[in-house]
């Protein structure tokens, strides 16, 4: 089989038991009638097979009275540099 | 500090060591600098070795047993040991004025520039191995630990501001700030206010852990050891992992620094908590009683220089504010009455 566009043989490959056509010249992709459908659905089932994305590490465990801890990405860092804080961390 | 206190000082941390090996003592020519001067205490290093006045109202025979707890072998590799002063073992005198002196191994301190750099698992495993320390191993009774104490002494600082250098008038933030502090000094129980034994009593505690209670010696690349003595004794070991509890509580320290050294401690077999699952039961009590502390102290700090409590001072006194609001929720450390 030729490339349509370019003329170039193209060469068949099975992906997932998909058969798929790649030009050697312009590596464009030549799909026969059904087989993006098969394609889009085996990425489909790929997404739903993949493992969730790891949990976040846990918060430790707090008391009632802590500060609330949403959001504090960036504020602790904040806090981290604070001269006050720091002072605190080396004084009784 | 007076000026011939500082001269004793400088004169005992240059004077050679008696029976020292000729190493052990300070560096011929290193001219005497002033390390700390402090109500609580003033440090003179010369070279290797640093003499330390203690605080006025320290008593020398607590504070002899807690240098003899020091220089116990048991305590190698833990607390710097105090060096020799009058005898091999008298590790203690006394100034013209009456404040006890003694003198210590120079060590190299946590750098205040870095404290994301700061030796937070050795610290822990420090502490693990402190409070695994058998009392009933060392040489003579131990005083208690003085935590709670110290914890009674910033609130009379607080009160004493307040009459001191009384606000203008009218309601303002630190009135508002002293009394969230005062109402959460009355919700903790008597023991941690100093008004009754503690319970869990029988451990080895450092009694005042932070950041600058932490030195390598030899300095520079030497192992980690803890310093300050004056507090050490008997107590609820708790107490010293309940500053950098309350300081991740109050939103100051960051969750994993504050995981990290609850870990190290837990791996290195420390007592104060179980091994797993929820260490607030027995933190409860000590990190709500060092946050009044740090509030307190930074309240009366803000008084006495007539300033407003900055972000990090307003954060620990919202927390004491917290501690009462929240009475349900306080129940079952209400309960852990000594």
């Amino acid at each position: 089989m030729q490339c349509p566009k370019c003329h170039a043989p193209m060469q068949t490959y099975n992906r997932n038991g998909v058969q798929i056509e790649q030009c050697a010249g312009c590596r464009g992709i030549f799909l026969d009638y059904g087989e993006l459908e098969s394609l889009t659905r085996l990425e489909a089932q790929w997404t739903q097979q993949a493992p969730p994305p790891p949990a976040p590490q846990a918060y430790p465990a707090a008391p009632a009275w802590g500060a609330p801890h949403q959001g504090h990405h960036g504020h602790h860092g904040h806090h981290g540099h604070h001269r006050s804080f720091g002072h605190m961390l080396f004084s009784s | 500090m007076t000026a011939p206190l500082l001269g004793r000082l400088a004169a005992l941390s240059a004077a050679p060591v008696p029976g020292g090996a000729p190493e052990s003592g300070p560096v011929s020519g290193t001219a005497p600098e002033v390390l700390a001067d402090r109500p609580d205490g003033t440090l003179v290093r010369s070279g290797r070795t640093v003499a330390k006045a203690h605080a006025p109202d320290c008593d020398p025979r607590d504070l002899a047993a807690r240098l003899a707890v020091a220089a116990h072998p048991l305590l190698h590799g833990i607390l710097l040991p105090p060096l020799p002063l009058t005898a091999p073992d008298g590790h203690l005198t006394l100034a013209e004025d009456g404040r006890p002196l003694t003198r210590w191994p120079y060590g190299s301190p946590v750098s205040p520039d870095d404290p994301d750099a700061a030796p937070w698992e050795d610290a822990a495993r420090l502490l693990a191995r402190l409070h695994s320390v058998d009392p009933r191993q060392l040489a003579g009774p131990v005083p208690p630990m003085r935590g709670p104490a110290k914890a009674a002494r910033a609130l009379t600082r607080l009160r004493t501001a307040r009459t001191t250098h009384p606000p203008r008038p009218g309601p303002g933030p630190l009135s508002a700030a002293a009394d969230a502090i005062e109402r959460a000094w009355a919700a903790l129980p008597p023991w941690a206010r100093g008004a009754a034994p503690p319970p869990h009593s029988a451990h080895l505690c450092h009694g005042d852990l932070h950041l600058g209670q932490l030195v390598r010696h030899p300095p520079a690349d030497g192992r980690w050891l803890l310093i300050d003595i004056d507090d050490l004794g008997l107590g609820n070991p708790a107490w010293d992992l309940a500053r950098p509890a309350a300081w991740f509580a109050t939103g100051l320290l960051a969750p994993d620094i504050w995981s990290r050294f609850l870990a190290a401690y837990r791996a290195a077999g420390g007592p104060a908590v179980p091994p797993d699952g929820d260490p607030w039961p027995d933190l409860e009590i000590p990190a709500r009683t060092l946050t009044v502390q740090t509030a307190a102290l930074a309240v009366a700090k803000a008084h006495a220089a007539s300033r407003p409590l900055d972000e990090v001072e307003s954060a620990v006194v919202d927390a004491c504010a917290r501690m009462t609001s929240l009475p349900q929720q306080l129940a079952p450390g209400a309960s852990d009455v000594g």
